[in-house]
């Protein structure tokens, strides 16, 4: 079955302190490969059958409303198999 | 963008440059060319449009402000006053206490959360770059109507950036207030408070003296957060759409701002800076000019070793970002190393930027080219100064001549509901469901919070001295009369803090207005301040610095006049002092202070939509009398609370609420006119009846009307004849809020 799912990131502009922590502790516990890390979240939904191109748009709507905050952050609805 | 260097702008004085939407007017942008002889650098365009704001420069309120100097009162306990990042007072034993109020209206109606929480961390960094300890904050809020849509927005969030932000950084929040008004909707109002405290010789200046000496960029590094924010988001009017411009908003880190409140308190405790600034409003542009304008004049600063969080921001960003949670120090060159090593210490990203030069021009270099040459009073202190048109509105005479015609309880079934309609409106009901979100006990110093009159502190552990503040608005009386309406509210937060027996020190304040632009709002403005003046020197309490904040309106509707005035007070023992509510039953209860018909402005009046009529006018002589009758009878008084907002009614039901003790008390005057008018200068106290005798001759003593209205006890309030069990009027109280919000 297919699911919709949500992927809210902070905008490049915006100050991540939680992605900062992460990075921070990597090199601490030995990983040296991250320059950057940014968190984000993440919503998988499910509806029955397949989802509609209406189904993603109200998906999309939701987001703005309320998985994400638009004024600082940006998501992308996708659909995954 | 190709860089634009001072040179380039010397060689091309026709370029168009875009200072309109940077928010400067055409002569404000021929003013910047005539004192640089030239065009501005896009760089230099940037700090001066930040910095000729109306939030960073108070063109349109200096004018006003200055009364606060001309007036002061002489006072031994102002340390430091108007003009530096807080005021400092002196509250014995060796210890200085600084504290200050902001306003973080707009950014916090934009993205609701992170407004308040940046907030906090504005007004934290301010009292640390006094040289001071953080030790409590307190929050004042508006609100539009409870019900309404955009307040379910914003409010939760809010007060959540608050708790957030003050919890994590392990501050008290120890009051403030909460008060709901169509006028704040689109417009909410998020003032913050810090207070924090040192000893005398610890208080630091922001200056940069000393040719040579290092300038230190300490702190998070620089990102994209709301650039342009202070020009652009706090000074231009919301169109009644919405938003006109939605920058990127800043993001507070609080445990960033730990780390720098720990390593700033070693580094001052050290001796190891000049001079320090935080970085707020305008960032850099703000702290370099700052800097130099308050030393000798003269610094260069090179841009390009700014640690960055974003590598590709142009130098006018890095200028104008508003990074949250970092400070700007002055160090000497033989303390340098110590400094970085603390910094090293802390994990605190520190770099030395620039230094101090015995010349009078800030240099801003960028790879080696120079981007900024200019004079920096011009830049910080001397901006535009404006005497703006004022008239007072049409709808001054009109309100005031208003005759009210509101219901007046008069059987016991009357008196009985106005009670209980009375404490469930949003404005009076209980307000734990926000406070309960803040940490009002951390550090263990926490004396008394909200719902007292006063939140307090103690400072010392062995002395139990201690500080108390309050703050205070009534945005109705300065809607129908902003010169009485100040001196009201001063009186109002002056009284919270001897209600408790904490002497009145000094004063703060933050001035919400609407468009300065409007001649109407512009009087409002300008009598408010005369007010304000008028009774800091009456009272003789200095003003210690302040906030204006301008521009709070939807279209043409502009918010009331919300002068929100802070008093601090000191108490020699904290341990001796008068709580709000009584834990005894068998006292008497006596109102000290004379009832009128003082219903304009009220809330009962305001329940009923009726805005007008003539305000209470400020008799501040019987005000200081009752300070003083309060400070002198403390040890016999087992509880004082203030009258305010809703009259002896709400008072008289928060006191037998707090401890679940209930009273009896018989009026004999015209009832309603006793419980629901707000006439100002009024205490009820609860006493010993062996002390009944003494309260008498206090009264006397400083001619002061007294009334014994009844005795404590029972598990209801009894009015008269009107019997409302505790339950069923801690059931309407505590319902409201937690209804609409939770």
């Amino acid at each position: 079955m297919a699911k919709i799912v949500v992927e809210v990131m902070l905008k490049p502009e915006i100050l991540d302190p939680q992605g900062k922590a992460v990075a921070a502790a990597l090199p601490r516990l030995g990983f040296t490969f991250a320059t950057s890390v940014r968190q984000g979240k993440r919503f998988e939904i499910e509806v029955v059958g397949d989802p509609t191109t209406e189904q993603l748009a109200e998906v999309s709507r939701a987001a703005e409303t309320l998985l994400a905050n638009p004024v600082i952050e940006t998501f992308v609805v996708k659909v995954e198999k | 963008m190709a860089l634009d260097t001072v040179a380039i702008a010397a060689q091309t004085p026709d370029q168009e440059q875009p200072f309109a939407a940077l928010g400067l007017k055409p002569d404000e942008y021929q003013r910047i060319r005539e004192i640089l002889g030239r065009r501005p650098s896009s760089s230099e365009l940037a700090m001066y449009s930040v910095m000729w704001s109306e939030h960073c420069s108070y063109k349109s309120s200096k004018v006003h402000l200055k009364q606060f100097g001309e007036k002061a009162p002489h006072s031994d306990a102002l340390l430091v006053g108007i003009g530096e990042n807080a005021g400092v007072v002196d509250v014995g034993q060796g210890y200085a206490v600084t504290f200050k109020i902001e306003s973080h209206n707009h950014p916090s109606f934009v993205e609701p959360y992170q407004g308040a929480a940046t907030g906090v961390g504005g007004i934290v960094r301010d009292i640390l770059t006094m040289g001071a300890r953080p030790i409590a904050v307190m929050d004042p809020l508006r609100f539009g109507p409870a019900d309404a849509p955009d307040t379910r927005r914003v409010l939760p969030g809010i007060v959540a950036g608050i708790g957030g932000y003050g919890n994590c950084l392990g501050l008290p929040n120890i009051g403030g207030e909460i008060v709901f008004d169509e006028t704040y909707a689109g417009n909410p109002l998020v003032n913050a408070l810090c207070v924090g405290v040192m000893r005398h010789d610890q208080i630091k200046l922001a200056k940069a003296s000393g040719a040579g000496n290092l300038v230190v960029l300490f702190g998070a590094q620089t990102g994209g957060d709301g650039i342009g924010g202070v020009s652009v988001l706090a000074s231009e009017t919301f169109g009644s759409t919405g938003p006109a411009k939605r920058p990127s908003v800043q993001v507070g880190d609080p445990f960033t701002e730990k780390v720098l409140i720990e390593c700033s308190l070693e580094i001052f405790a050290e001796d190891l800076v000049v001079g320090i600034q935080d970085l707020g409003g305008a960032g850099l542009s703000c702290a370099t000019s700052e800097l130099a304008s308050g030393g000798s004049g003269g610094m260069r600063v090179e841009l390009d070793t700014v640690p960055l969080r974003d590598p590709s921001l142009s130098p006018e960003e890095i200028l104008m970002s508003e990074s949250q949670e970092r400070m700007c120090a002055i160090v000497e060159p033989g303390k340098i190393a110590r400094f970085l090593e603390i910094c090293k210490k802390w994990d605190v990203t520190v770099n030395v930027i620039g230094e101090v030069t015995d010349g009078d021009r800030l240099i801003i270099t960028w790879h080696g080219e120079t981007i900024v040459d200019v004079p920096p009073r011009t830049v910080a202190h001397e901006g535009p100064v404006y005497n703006r048109p004022l008239a007072k509105p049409e709808y001054v005479d009109r309100v005031n001549a208003q005759v009210l015609d509101l219901p007046m309880p008069q059987s016991a079934h009357e008196v009985k509901a106005a009670i209980i309609k009375l404490i469930s409106s949003p404005n009076m009901a209980d307000k734990s469901w926000v406070t309960s979100q803040y940490d009002k006990y951390v550090q263990g110093n926490t004396i008394q919070s909200q719902p007292e009159d006063s939140g307090m502190i103690r400072i010392d552990e062995s002395t139990h001295l201690g500080v108390a503040i309050s703050t205070d608005a009534n945005a109705s009386w300065s809607y129908l009369n902003p010169y009485e309406g100040a001196k009201l509210a001063l009186a109002e937060a002056a009284r919270n803090i001897a209600t408790a027996g904490a002497k009145p020190l000094a004063v703060t304040n933050c001035l919400n207005f609407g468009s300065p632009e409007d001649p109407g709002v512009m009087w409002q403005f300008a009598e408010t301040v005369r007010g304000l003046a008028d009774g800091c020197l009456e009272m003789g309490l200095p003003v210690t610095g302040g906030n204006v904040s301008f521009y709070n309106q939807t279209g043409d509707v502009a918010i009331l006049p919300t002068p929100v005035i802070g008093v601090l007070g000191v108490i020699q023992d904290v341990r001796s002092r008068t709580p709000m509510s009584f834990t005894d039953a068998g006292l008497e209860l006596y109102l000290i202070g004379e009832t009128t018909n003082d219903l304009a402005g009220s809330e009962w009046a305001y329940m009923h939509n009726q805005r007008g009529g003539q305000s209470p006018i400020a008799d501040l002589q019987r005000e200081i009398r009752l300070i003083e009758l309060l400070l002198e009878g403390q040890s016999i008084f087992a509880a004082a609370h203030d009258l305010s907002q809703g009259g002896l009614a709400v008072s008289i039901a928060e006191m037998v609420l707090h401890n679940n003790i209930g009273a009896t008390i018989s009026l004999d005057q015209e009832i309603g006119i006793v419980l629901l008018s707000e006439t100002p200068g009024r205490v009820v106290v609860a006493i010993s009846p062996d002390h009944a005798g003494e309260l008498i001759s206090l009264a006397r003593k400083y001619d002061l009307a007294i009334t014994k209205l009844g005795t404590t006890g029972g598990t209801s309030l009894t009015v008269n004849d009107a019997v409302i069990p505790l339950d069923e009027l801690r059931t309407a109280y505590t319902q409201t809020i937690p209804k609409l919000f939770g």
